[in-house]
């Protein structure tokens, strides 16, 4: 099984399209939404939920009113903040500013503060009409997305062995945090779906440095290249430079967020068109080595 | 106190750093020259690229404290370990090593606590930097910057807002995307946020997660529609269902979307899309005036 993950450094560069269109052409393939954040994969793949698991997130820390005796030593300790007087009289946590350390849990000398791990995150398994996908949902303003992500790849993976699958599909979050990397440590292979702005360039390198401090095979794909045609030979010859094979690239056409709004890959909305070509030779390019060796 | 803006979008793309440097340029040149853009996307800082003639005029580190640990005092009892919530502690009794990892901490502080034997001192360890730009003589763009890979977002956020100045007008940030912790960081302070949003089915259900997050941060929002004309109506008939204010609605213009790929947001606007950010400004200034 090879498992690929798409990212695309800035957001808005059309990454979900493109990987709801690979989606859509690959077979004996499990897919995963690892975009925690902001997942939208699924509005294209409409999954029919089969199991919903939950992820532990973070840990909030409670304070007991009935035992805290105001002595305020927790508050000078608390290195985020999160402790404040109430108008009311007492002590609580805000629970945005908490990381969760569990310092003040430690240190409290009456015992009054305890944690539990917020509840507000899910991960499920579905079934779409291109194969099994898993993906997640995490309540607001929580923490730790890089875990999920890590928690989703590791069951998706086993899914994928189970089925025997060739490939795993990740579709990733943006940035270059700890979710990107999270979703990049140890896969196969990453596709780099970018458009030629100054900030998609931008962001785009920066990705570039962090997939290859892990040393991982790297594609790209240039999006809306003809918004910029100036900006897209930069970017296709830098990527000369670093060695990145590019895949191809795809000019802007309304047809892409039309097929969006019909709930459709651009495969399925226009199959003969322009675009559709290019994706399906790019997929290709990137299963067939692969299906060569085996 | 400066009156304080977020600009949030749920999905990344959605024309957020635009909104951005373009309300920021409008209040500046049309409202009042005491402004500054923050740029608090500290993982890929962008607003930058639109403001060429904008000159440093300051640069710091931003440092993170990182324990270290003195294995010639450490008895590897492991309780450091233990108490450290995000694994970023390894100790090995058999071979006596012990070592922390600077991506992984997040400088709580609870190991110093474990430790019964005075091994642990904290060092300082760089996570990024914070630039103060100038294009006249004052500051006026101020940018966060995280070294890749460094899970302190939050921290370098807040360094960067404590930079900006109080003495400000109005503070313009641009925030991350998404809806976790960096995004609630940024907008905490602010007294009034605008979502920016496109309208696809990507784009409303995004937006729908920020305006549950907006929700229970309490925060007063508006919305913007960027690339108006693509995709379909529905953001619409959200807004009208849950009642929330729709504060412009920028229209997608092929040319001008070119124009921002190379960076020039600020010259040859249309006028259509001119027009809708004075609209905003003059929402805001309403409002900074009866909040
Ligand atoms: S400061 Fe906190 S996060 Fe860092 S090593 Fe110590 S316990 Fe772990
Ligand atoms: S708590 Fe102190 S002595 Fe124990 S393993 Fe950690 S550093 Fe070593």
């Amino acid at each position: 099984m090879i498992e690929i993950t798409i990212l695309s450094g800035k957001g808005g560069t059309g990454k979900t399209g493109i990987t709801a269109a690979f989606a859509s052409l690959a077979n004996n393939t499990v897919f995963a939404d690892i975009d925690v954040d902001a997942p939208d994969l699924h509005l294209i793949l409409e999954p029919e939920i089969k199991e919903e698991n939950q992820f532990l997130g973070a840990r909030i820390a409670k304070i007991d009113t009935q035992i805290c005796t105001n002595c305020g030593f927790c508050i000078k300790e608390c290195r985020f903040d999160a402790i404040h007087y109430r108008t009311e009289g007492g002590l609580e946590v805000n629970p945005f500013e908490c990381e969760g350390c569990r310092l003040c849990e430690r240190i409290c000398p009456f015992k009054a503060i305890s944690s539990e791990h917020s509840t507000n995150n899910h991960w499920f398994v579905s079934d779409t009409r291109f194969g099994t996908m898993l993906h997640a949902k995490m309540g607001p303003g929580e923490e730790n997305s890089g875990k999920l992500v890590t928690t989703v790849r590791k069951n998706a993976k086993e899914k994928a062995r189970e089925q025997n699958a060739d490939f795993l599909l990740n579709d990733g979050p943006p940035g270059v945090g700890c979710s990107a990397i999270a979703s990049l440590t140890g896969v196969d292979k990453v596709i780099l779906v970018t458009e030629p702005s100054k900030s998609g360039f931008h962001d785009a390198v920066r990705l570039i440095e962090l997939v290859q401090k892990f040393e991982i095979p790297l594609y790209a794909v240039i999006n809306k290249c003809d918004i910029n045609s100036e900006i897209t030979k930069q970017m296709e010859y830098f990527f000369i430079t670093q060695g990145i094979q590019l895949l191809g690239k795809i000019p802007f056409n309304e047809d892409m967020v039309n097929a969006i709004v019909n709930r459709k890959s651009i495969i399925e909305y226009k199959p003969d068109s322009e675009i559709a070509e290019k994706i399906k030779e790019m997929w290709n390019k990137v299963t067939e080595p692969i299906k060569e060796l085996k | 106190m400066s009156y304080k803006i977020a600009i949030c979008s749920g999905k990344g793309g959605t024309g957020k750093t635009t909104v951005a440097v373009n309300l920021f340029s409008t209040i500046q040149t049309k409202w009042t020259k005491n402004v500054q853009l923050v740029d608090c996307d500290v993982e890929e800082p962008n607003d930058l690229l639109f403001f060429k003639d904008a000159k440093i005029i300051n640069r710091s580190i931003v440092n993170q404290s990182v324990p270290v640990i003195d294995e010639s005092q450490c008895t590897f009892c492991r309780k450091c370990e233990e108490y450290c919530e995000f694994n970023a502690i390894s100790i090995i009794p058999s071979v006596k090593y012990a070592s922390v990892d600077p991506n992984m901490c997040h400088s709580c502080g609870a190991c110093l606590h474990a430790c019964k034997f005075g091994a642990i001192q904290e060092h300082q360890h760089p996570i990024g930097e914070l630039t103060n730009y100038s294009r006249g003589n004052q500051t006026d763009i101020l940018e966060g910057s995280l070294k890749i890979g460094s899970p302190m977002q939050t921290k370098i956020i807040k360094d960067l807002k404590a930079n900006a100045s109080e003495e400000s007008d109005i503070l313009i940030y641009d925030a991350p995307p998404g809806t976790s912790c960096p995004v609630v960081e940024t907008v905490s302070a602010a007294d009034f946020v605008i979502l920016v949003t496109e309208p696809t089915p990507f784009g409303l259900y995004d937006l729908r997660l920020t305006v549950n997050l907006m929700k229970e941060m309490q925060k007063d929002f508006g919305i913007v529609v960027n690339k108006a004309g693509l995709g379909d109506r529905e953001v619409y008939a959200y807004l009208k269902e849950e009642e929330i204010e729709l504060l412009a609605e920028i229209p997608f213009n092929r040319e001008y979307a070119g124009q921002y790929a190379q960076g020039k947001l600020l010259s040859d606007i249309p006028p259509l899309i001119e027009q809708e950010y004075m609209k905003l400004a003059i929402y805001l200034k309403n409002r900074m005036n009866h909040d």
